[in-house]
């Protein structure tokens, strides 16, 4: 469009936050909570323990011991630093593959593998009682976030909602009509997009020609704020700063984090029919386990021993999980009744009592 | 006791119901500074402030998904859909979460919102907003569906939707808004949500119906009565989880029974009720059931809506018919 001496009447601008490089060296000064070396071992071990549990649900899967699966590999910082952001009382609204953020959160990985081994028990979660179980429609989770966080803004607690969820996310009218309302109203709200570059085979690309998603918060009134999304320490100090501008009153922000999904899409995708292995290959060299492991390497809070010390302990406690999740039994089939209503009405007595084998006149 | 019109009742039981509970929000488009398309909120945000009263983006989806969010949250939100033919953004949020919610998390989280839309045609507005899609809605498990045929029941009904600890869907007949007129006592009483009603004891046949089309189904009630046929007329009020027992009753008595509801035919909610009837009172029936219903079409423009509509005649017709069969 030619300008025709026509005002500019806005402007804006998207910041890109990152501290460490793809090979663990500072790129600017680091942010005051990761000049604590355990904090960052935490970060660390939470990273390691996802990757562990994530592969071996997978194995799971395999053999035929767990239903379909979504992977979290590669992506690891993402739901990690989020999760580390938060505050127990903090309301979590997870996608489908943000099993770090509720490992992180007391959710038990026995609980993760009888959800997705196909019994609802494992949403009952050791995590807050408060948290929402995981959202598998794409992008349904974003309205409900809006309000979980108008509630905490009504009543004025000083809460924030966390709302996860993927780039392909961003193309739903879904997101968009959250994060236009937590806007008006200046929610809690913390909006984060796990930018893994793939929508199952869908890239980027074809998903918008947007040139960042973390833009798509300015149509909406507030910060939206892109962050290196293999960087854990970027990604917890952008969280930790959106979701402290929240709690103060500050309204909602969006964290775009740009990620890579290393994996299939789930158990069920085959992602060689899409995108080629190189693509894949090249971005191993990014990804957050290592970098951060290069960081800790680097300031000699971290070597070999440890390392096989914590493979180990990970190993056991996902074994252990495993074990008492393979000993469940199924619920007893009438169950599906229990939880339909508060009470069951009285119309459904004859199918219960069919399904459990009693009579019923 | 004041006279009062189905949707002042409406608004009544709405005022009465966010003065007991903080808790209770009312949300949807229109609904503060203008009271509502129909009024059906009018005064509330005045009342009780922006806050509980939410004008919200026009955002049909966003509505039923702040419910779910408020309502996991222990807030009660009661949201409004301006019209049935719009709450199809809905779908996902209450087939796949509200109705679902406390199952999925057996019971940790759940989800006590009602969402109120008037629907049904007879009032001459432009397409989409005049059709009768209750079924659809009445087929998902974990849900409830209400229909409300007068002020005093529309009061009663909403209340116990309002104060229900599960998802309700409430579905206000728009023809008879102010077409209807009863007296209403802002008791506080709530009506139960699993009982229908007997508007008219019968020994001939029985005639079901619920929603506006109520009011038709009493008038050949009384036409009928001319004719010699002594009709009861139940009004379901509540299509889910319906009142089998109370149905069962009356054709037991009656042995004959005649359907009546204004959505279309295959698929709608009479079916389940005909099929109800021949798996349970099937030794009792003296002639088949029949159902006066809307036509397998798209529901017409206005020009057309009341040949759609079953009309008294339509039912009389129909009623004498299964009356006279042998």
């Amino acid at each position: 469009m030619a300008d025709d001496g026509l005002p500019v009447i806005a402007r804006f601008e998207v910041r890109r936050r990152s501290y460490l490089a793809p090979d663990g060296t500072l790129l600017r000064p680091l942010p005051d909570f990761a000049s604590d070396i355990p904090t960052l071992l935490a970060l660390y071990r939470g990273m390691v323990l996802t990757r562990a549990f994530d592969l071996k649900a997978v194995s799971l899967q395999r053999t035929g011991r767990l239903g379909t699966y979504a992977v979290s590999l590669g992506q690891e910082a993402v739901s990690v630093g989020v999760a580390s952001a938060m505050r127990a009382e903090d309301v979590l609204l997870p996608s489908y593959r943000d099993n770090g953020t509720l490992l992180w959160r007391g959710t038990k990985m026995e609980e993760i593998l009888l959800f997705w081994g196909g019994d609802e028990r494992g949403n009952l979660s050791c995590g807050p009682a408060h948290d929402f179980p995981y959202c598998i429609p794409v992008g349904s989770q974003a309205p409900q976030a809006a309000g979980v966080a108008y509630a905490f803004k009504l009543r004025k607690e000083p809460r924030v909602a966390v709302c996860l969820f993927g780039d392909g996310a961003t193309s739903k009218g879904d997101v968009w009509e959250a994060m236009n309302f937590a806007g008006v109203h200046k929610l809690p709200l913390l909006f984060v997009a796990n930018n893994n570059q793939w929508a199952i085979s869908v890239p980027l690309k074809l998903q918008t020609a947007s040139q960042t998603l973390a833009q798509k918060a300015i149509a909406a009134g507030f910060i939206g704020e892109q962050v290196d999304g293999n960087d854990v320490i970027a990604v917890r100090a952008a969280g930790e700063e959106a979701i402290a501008q929240a709690r103060a009153g500050g309204g909602p922000r969006l964290i775009e984090a740009l990620t890579y999904r290393l994996s299939d899409h789930t158990t069920a995708d085959d992602a060689a029919r899409y995108r080629p292995p190189e693509e894949v290959q090249a971005r191993w060299k990014e990804e957050p386990i290592a970098r951060l492991r290069a960081y800790l390497v680097s300031q000699k809070a971290w070597g070999k021993a440890q390392e096989e010390e914590l493979a180990t302990e990970c190993q056991k406690e996902i074994e252990a999980a495993i074990e008492r999740y393979l000993a469940s039994s199924p619920r007893a089939p009438e169950t599906m009744f229990d939880h339909l209503y508060a009470e069951l009405p009285r119309s459904y007595a004859s199918q219960r009592a069919e399904l459990s084998g009693g009579s019923d006149a | 006791m004041p006279e009062l019109t189905l949707v002042e009742a409406i608004n009544l039981a709405l005022a009465r119901a966010m003065e007991e509970d903080a808790n209770v929000v009312v949300l949807g488009e229109d609904v503060g500074v203008n009271g509502g398309v129909f009024r059906a909120t009018v005064g509330l945000q005045q009342r009780f402030g922006a806050a509980r009263v939410i004008d919200t983006p026009l955002a049909e989806l966003l509505i039923s998904g702040l419910c779910v969010g408020m309502a996991a949250q222990g807030l009660k939100p009661v949201g409004e859909i301006q019209f049935m033919g719009f709450i199809y953004p809905c779908i996902d949020q209450l087939v796949n979460h509200a109705s679902r919610l406390r199952n999925r998390t057996q019971g940790r989280l759940s989800c006590p919102m009602v969402l109120r839309t008037p629907h049904g045609g007879g009032i001459r507005a432009p397409e989409h907003h005049s059709e009768s899609t209750e079924a659809m809605l009445a087929h998902i498990p974990g849900l409830r569906v209400v229909m409300p045929s007068s002020p005093e029941r529309a009061y009663g009904l909403l209340l116990a939707s309002i104060r229900d600890p599960d998802p309700v869907v409430f579905l206000e007949p728009t023809r008879i808004y102010r077409a209807a007129k009863g007296q209403v006592e802002d008791s506080g009483e709530a009506l139960p949500l699993d009982v229908a009603f007997v508007l008219r004891q019968g020994r001939d046949v029985t005639l079901i119906s619920w929603g506006a089309v109520v009011k038709e189904t009493l008038a050949a009630a009384d036409e009928l009565a001319g004719h010699g046929v002594d009709a009861e007329v139940i009004d379901l009020a509540t299509l889910k989880p319906y009142d089998e027992e109370t149905v069962l009753a009356s054709v037991t008595k009656t042995g004959r029974c005649v359907i009546v509801h204004e959505a279309a035919r295959t698929g709608g909610f009479g079916a389940e009720i005909a099929a109800l009837i021949a798996e349970r009172g099937l030794t009792s029936l003296l002639a088949p059931v029949a159902r006066v219903t809307g036509y397998d079409t798209v529901m017409p423009l206005p020009r057309l809506e009341q040949r759609y509509i079953p009309s008294v005649s339509r039912i009389v017709a129909a009623t004498r018919k299964v009356c006279e069969f042998a």
